[in-house]
């Protein structure tokens, strides 16, 4: 049996479209300090750092770890870097958690980051080799099709997408780190803005942003402050290329979520769970994901969408932070789903709080929806 | 010139210039200029004054003689955007006059900021000055200031030398001939296209690549409005196409169709490059269109 594992310190900084005033090391060590601060700790109370970023095409920077070590207090520590591509902030908590979980160390500091300004997401994902006639332009050119197909299958209407659009912007008003704010946001607007990859409207998709986030973790023994205990970890992914693999709701995601679920004891996620943090950088993965996670029966997904039950003041918040489509530096992003769970069952989400919440879901996914990182998180002991 | 006779220029130039006697306060200051130093004067209620005064303007009080070095960067606290230079303004090009507190000062400078557009100023913008070639102590050993250096430019880049070898040698040189090879998993019997040497459910070697149809079937599709050099228009269609008896979709152009008539479902052929123009690269697929059949239907 794993040792225990709580999140101790949690640090954001203020996701943006540009952070002009830092460099890339200043930005990763302004949300570790500020998770340092809420553990109540120092770089020296650190056994170990683990770092996640997505392709470091993103900034040019290559092994941006071995730079970041001074920034972080890594001299003399053991170092790590992880990259699953988007889903990469979750699996940076879950290898951080490991190393906790094998009791390899007391206390590791996480954390992940993009700097979205230095480049160009979609250049960086739509290189271009030769020989291939791949015409997928960046993330929302490979994800568009998928979701056309979740809509024939499900039947479900059109305007689903614009709910969640609507929804998450409403709930980052809530969240002083959010990057759009978009005061008085509905359907109407969302509905105004131009297809780019149709289905796929521009106020569907999620920004791109500057910023880190960070967490403590730390085992039993050594516990500061207010900690929210890991109640599973979960880690699969499955090849892009695969004859009757699934796109609309990937095996690995399936078999993610039944594996923590297990480990939490939870077998009715849509009762069990008070609160959800799920990557969702176009607003129809919610209706896709709450299918794939086993919140809804196959092909109703919308359906909870279109009922609220997913709204802030629903049974079954997601995304109470804003989300992906809130924020997305995307290294980070994965990260910040794991780290607004922990906030919730630590009664510390501020505006977004959900009102007694004891149990989360923390869920990133990365590549082309093949990779799937998950964690629960609850406010007692497992 | 004037043609009108009533009309006459005339200049007022003493010659060989005005001499001007500094004191010793503002001589100090151009005298530090001369070795690329700034610096300011202390009032006697300690005040930092830059350009330095002999007497203080809030008490008629003479300064102290202490002076302080500030800067050489400072802040810009307002400006003036000058659009059109005039012949005697510092710099030939659009730039501002601004007041800038230098580090240290207590109280802000006039000078020029070179800085491109007035976007790239505002209240607070750190900047720094660019000093003349040759000093002289004068104000204008400050050529002007400039902003801070807030970022640069990495030019990375990387190049490879790609030798399609293996199986996508194989896969190429059959579209170079004009056919679609596949290969069929031993094991699962699932038929891969673009040929793969291996299976990537069973991990198995495929044995030797199968010719597969140039005909296939539209499972999904996006829509882009985004223009792309490898697209013919904006909008075009991207699809997943799965090939007649292949088990995994190829994702390629739809063409000679309008964007909006592309449905689900919809069956669609291949159409080449002419054979002469053929080369060894999904570049001889020039799009696929439909055929007219009526469209499968998807489970």
């Amino acid at each position: 049996m794993a040792n225990r594992c709580a999140v101790i310190g949690v640090g954001q900084t203020h996701y943006t479209t540009k952070r002009r005033d830092v460099s890339i090391a200043g930005l990763v060590r302004e949300s570790a300090l500020r998770a340092l601060d809420d553990a109540g700790l120092s770089f020296a109370d650190i056994d170990a750092v683990v770092v996640g970023k997505a392709p470091d095409l993103f900034e040019g920077v290559m092994m941006p770890e071995a730079y970041l070590a001074d920034a972080l207090g890594a001299a003399g520590k053991p170092m790590t870097r992880v990259h699953t591509a988007g889903s990469v902030g979750g699996s940076t908590a879950l290898v951080g958690a490991s190393l906790i979980q094998g009791g390899v160390h007391d206390r590791v500091l996480v954390v992940a980051y993009e700097k979205q300004s230095e480049s160009n997401a979609t250049w960086a994902l739509s290189t271009h080799l030769p020989f291939s006639a791949s015409l997928v332009v960046g993330a929302g050119g490979y994800f568009a099709p998928h979701i056309r197909e979740y809509m024939r299958r499900s039947g479900a209407p059109g305007h689903i997408g614009t709910l969640v659009a609507v929804k998450d912007r409403l709930n980052a008003l809530k969240n002083p780190y959010a990057h759009l704010k978009i005061p008085g946001i509905d359907q109407k607007m969302v509905e105004s803005t131009p297809m780019l990859w149709e289905p796929i409207r521009y106020l569907e998709t999620c920004p791109s942003s500057d910023g880190a986030c960070a967490l403590v973790l730390s085992s039993e023994s050594k516990v500061t402050g207010t900690p929210a205990w890991v109640h599973g970890t979960a880690m699969r992914s499955e090849p892009i290329f695969r004859a009757g693999r699934d796109t609309v709701s990937p095996q690995a995601g399936k078999d993610c979520a039944a594996d923590v679920y297990r480990q939490a004891g939870i077998a009715d996620p849509r009762r069990q769970i008070d609160v959800a943090e799920v990557y969702v950088p176009f607003s129809w993965y919610e209706p896709m994901w709450l299918e794939n996670l086993g919140f809804a029966a196959e092909g109703e997904g919308w359906k909870l969408t279109e009922s609220g039950a997913t709204a802030l003041d629903g049974d079954i918040p997601w995304n109470a932070s804003g989300g992906v489509l809130s924020s997305n530096p995307i290294g980070a992003s994965g990260l910040i789903r794991f780290a607004e769970a922990a906030l919730q069952v630590r009664g510390m989400a501020g505006d977004h709080q959900v009102d007694g919440a004891r149990t989360a879901l923390g869920h990133a996914y990365g590549g082309g929806a093949q990779f799937f990182a998950m964690w629960i998180v609850g406010r007692e002991k497992p | 010139m004037p043609s009108d006779p009533l009309l006459a220029q005339h200049v007022l130039e003493f010659p060989g210039g005005y001499t001007r006697t500094t004191g010793p306060v503002v001589g100090r200051f151009l005298s530090e200029l001369r070795g690329r130093r700034i610096v300011g004067v202390r009032t006697k209620e300690g005040k930092v004054l830059v350009p330095p005064l002999e007497y203080d303007p809030a008490s008629g009080e003479p300064v102290t003689d202490e002076y302080v070095e500030v800067g050489p960067a400072g802040t810009v606290t307002t400006f003036a955007w000058v659009d059109e230079p005039l012949a005697g303004h510092p710099l030939d090009r659009p730039f501002a006059w601004a007041l800038i507190k230098l580090d240290g000062a207590g109280t802000a400078l006039v000078h020029a900021v070179d800085a491109g557009n007035p976007k790239a100023l505002a209240a607070g913008t750190r900047v720094w000055p660019a000093w003349s070639d040759h000093p002289t102590g004068h104000i204008t050993d400050i050529s002007h200031f400039v902003p801070e250096v807030t970022k640069i430019v990495a030019n990375v880049r990387a190049e490879y030398r790609l030798q399609a070898g293996g199986a996508l040698r194989v896969f190429l040189e059959g579209v170079e001939r004009g056919v679609f090879l596949g290969g069929r998993c031993g094991t699962c019997e699932k038929v891969y296209v673009p040929y793969r040497a291996s299976c990537p459910e069973c991990g198995n070697a495929i044995p030797d690549p199968i010719e597969l149809p140039d005909t296939g079937t539209i499972t999904t599709f996006a829509i882009n409005n985004l223009p792309d050099p490898r697209a013919p228009q904006v909008p075009f269609v991207s699809a997943y196409i799965l090939l007649d008896h292949a088990d995994i979709p190829m994702i390629a152009l739809v063409g000679d169709v309008p964007a909006h008539e592309v449905r689900q479902g919809m069956r669609v052929r291949a159409v080449w490059v002419p054979e002469g123009e053929r080369t060894a690269s999904m570049a001889n697929v020039r799009w696929f269109a439909p055929t007219g059949e009526p469209d499968v239907e998807l489970s």
